[in-house]
């Protein structure tokens, strides 16, 4: 017995859009995949924490598992010694998949402008959220969490989400 | 001016070193280099090797510098005396290319093994990048070390080789450990870092004494106060200033606030590498709250660059105190909550007890130093040793362990935040009035009403933001009890506001070194946890 809208609708057939269903579903089980490197990565255990509370987001599923995830999330700094894996992590996720970069660091090399770190994950992988804040608050980051929600409600089934013309210094 | 206390001849480095080491200098805290290529002074080469020692009694310390001969940049290694100095000295190897002769496996430890030249010399500049496309196999440090355990080529096949990192959600942070395995058995570990190696050294020598300070947050970023004072207190001892009494009490306030966030997050986030995530919750409630606090007094979060130097950003808002004591009972709750559920709880106590267990010796050997080396059963506390800010008028105990296993490191960090908070009531009872900051134009900036005031004011403030704080010219070893042990700022001045050289003697540097050694021999399941209560903190070992 349900206890919600299913409790009156019984075993009877809704019928809605396909992508409706599927965006839906989409936005609101989004599995993190948290390459936390730095200090934002120890700020987005607080996102996860009991005051922040990913899990309202439907999000709570951070289980380091590439080719489970489906939400990339770049908390900290990546240095050219870290950046092939990044690329390897990220080459590992299954469609469809989104990237979140969390912190100066990781959008644009922060204050390192040196010669270890890369200045921006765009320049190995596609980005579709940009957080800012060294690190960012958590609320920044839930706020990012809720753009990738709409991106994903906007989508459609039908469009190829492969044909992304991307290209990094780590690809051939 | 400030020197290193011993300047020898670089082929005496063993003789003097072993002889410093029988005469009770038994901890070999730090070893780096200096290129005085732009130096103003004329020196005897190029390259300097320093070396920094700590006695038995933990109260004095030696740094003993030797000149290299430019022709051959080779010293002789003193990795068989010390464990620590395998790293340190491979550290100097790949940031300036000294080579340390007899080091058995000289190779670079921070960048990754494609790149090319030595990143600290001064003739580098700052912002050549080099592309990284391979990884390491390790089989070279791999092979030695299963021939020195009696394995030969054919046993190969026996042992499963795996990979712990450098992307584990269990290696916290950026760590590669590669093991060969007998079932599931360590029997052999090499510790690859560097992953998270962004050039604090390099981005030093590019930015004042002041906008250093920044930098230094994101070192320990679980307790950023705490290297803001260790760097602010090194340098303000270079230029011999004190600081006023309210700034003093004020950093050992937050100090240890900083302390217990730290110890708040190694013990979570051990406890769930242990399957108990309510721990998680329980321990980061009070730190969120602590959070709160600090973000009222410094702005910031994690990285609150609180201290200046010859003071403070802020002073302490009104309602700090009642403040504080929510924090404090928060933090109390925390750790009895967390301690219920644990304390008797057999399944804790069998993966802790007799788990990684690190030897006093040992330890001392390898340069652990902090809560690791407590837990071990040495009561080295650099506040009680050698005090700073007025920590010897505090009652507070120094808290060891017998074992030095898991158990006791736990164990080690709740009771020592039980003494942060020992301390903070006391000091906040002996809070004194008066100015928070040094008076003094030539380190600190000048008051607001003077700048929009009056000419003086207005040159004062270009001259310190653009030229920076003028340091005497000299070289100096400045430290100070951090949350993981002692955390080092060797500083190298040329009487400029930039620094010339600083190298940090990171306290989680030496025991990730010593980390491949004491879980061999134990489960892999029990190295997961060893790692997660000797609290590494990527920033500050890789910099």
């Amino acid at each position: 017995m349900g206890l919600g809208a299913e409790s009156s609708f019984g075993d009877s057939i809704i019928t809605t859009k396909l992508d409706h269903a599927v965006n839906w579903g989409r936005s609101y089980s989004l599995w993190p995949m948290v390459f936390g490197t730095a200090c934002c990565g120890i700020e987005f255990m607080s996102v996860v924490g009991a005051k922040y509370d990913l899990s309202r987001f439907g999000a709570e599923v951070v289980r380091f598992s590439p080719r489970q995830a489906d939400l990339m999330i770049v908390a900290g700094t990546i240095t050219y010694k870290q950046a092939p894996i990044l690329k390897k992590i990220y080459d590992q996720m299954c469609e469809p998949k989104w990237v979140i970069s969390m912190g100066a660091c990781a959008c644009s090399g922060g204050f390192y402008d040196n010669y270890t770190t890369v200045q921006g994950i765009d320049e190995i992988i596609p980005v579709d959220e940009y957080v800012s804040g060294c690190p960012p608050r958590p609320e920044a980051v839930l706020d990012a969490v809720m753009r990738i929600q709409e991106k994903a409600q906007r989508e459609s089934v039908l469009d190829d989400r492969e044909k992304r013309d991307h290209k990094g210094f780590l690809d051939a | 001016m400030h020197k290193n206390e011993l300047l020898i001849n670089s082929n005496e480095i063993r003789n003097t070193i072993s002889k410093l080491k029988n005469d009770g200098y038994s901890l070999l805290l730090d070893i780096t280099a200096i290129d005085y290529l732009n130096y103003p002074d004329t020196t005897n080469s190029r390259f300097a090797v320093v070396y920094v020692l700590r006695d038995h009694t933990f109260k004095k310390f030696i740094t003993v510098k030797t000149f290299v001969d430019d022709a051959t940049l080779t010293v002789d290694t003193i990795s068989d005396m010390f464990y620590s100095a395998n790293w340190a000295e491979r550290e100097t190897y790949d940031q300036y290319g000294i080579i340390f002769k007899g080091h058995p496996n000289l190779k670079r430890v921070l960048n990754h093994h494609q790149f090319k030249g030595h990143p600290l010399r001064k003739d580098y500049p700052t912002t050549k990048r080099q592309i990284c496309t391979e990884t390491e196999s390790l089989m070279d440090e791999m092979n030695p070390l299963l021939e020195s355990y009696g394995y030969t080529k054919e046993d190969h096949e026996d042992l499963m080789f795996l990979n712990v990192g450098p992307s584990h959600p269990a290696s916290h942070g950026t760590i590669r450990n590669f093991v060969a395995m007998e079932g599931e058995t360590i029997k052999a570990c090499v510790t690859e870092v560097g992953y998270l190696h962004r050039g604090f050294e390099k981005s030093c020598e590019t930015h004042t004494y002041s906008q250093v300070i920044p930098y230094t947050d994101r070192l320990n970023y679980c307790s950023a106060i705490l290297n803001n004072i260790g760097y602010s207190k090194a340098v303000e001892e270079m230029l011999d200033i004190e600081i006023t009494p309210r700034a003093k009490i004020i950093r050992v306030i937050i100090g240890e606030l900083s302390r217990i966030i730290d110890h708040l997050v190694c013990n979570a986030a051990n406890m769930v590498d242990l399957g108990g995530l309510t721990n998680f919750w329980y321990l980061f409630t009070p730190r969120d709250k602590t959070y709160d606090l600090l973000s009222k007094l410094t702005g910031a979060r994690l990285t609150n660059s609180y201290t200046r130097i010859g003071g403070l950003e802020f002073d302490l808002y009104d309602g700090f105190e009642k403040d504080l004591d929510e924090v404090i009972k928060e933090v109390e709750k925390g750790i009895a909550d967390a301690l219920s559920l644990v304390e008797h709880n057999k399944i804790f106590l069998d993966r802790t007890q007799d788990v990684g267990v690190i030897k006093e010796d040992f330890a001392i050997s390898a340069g652990i130093t902090g809560p690791n080396l407590r837990a071990a059963g040495v009561a080295f506390d650099l506040r009680k040793n050698a005090p700073y800010y007025g920590y010897e008028n505090f009652e507070f105990d120094i808290v060891v362990g017998s074992h030095g296993d898991v158990y006791d490191r736990i164990m080690v960090k709740f009771e020592e935040i039980r003494q942060s908070i020992r301390i903070i009531k006391q000091a906040m009872k002996e809070l004194p009035d008066g100015p928070l900051n040094v008076d003094d134009p030539g380190v600190f900036l000048p008051a607001k009403k003077d700048v929009y005031g009056n000419i003086e004011g207005l040159m004062n403030q270009f001259k310190l933001t653009f030229e920076g704080i003028k340091v005497p010219k000299g070289e100096y070893y400045g430290s100070t009890e951090a949350a993981n042990g002692e955390l080092g700022f060797h500083i190298t001045s040329d009487g400029s506001g930039t620094p010339y050289k600083i190298k940090c003697r990171p306290p989680c540097f030496y025991s990730l070194g010593a980390y491949a050694r004491i879980v061999e021999g134990g489960m892999l399941a029990d190295a997961i946890v060893t790692m997660a209560s000797m609290n590494f903190i990527a920033g500050e070992f890789d910099r």
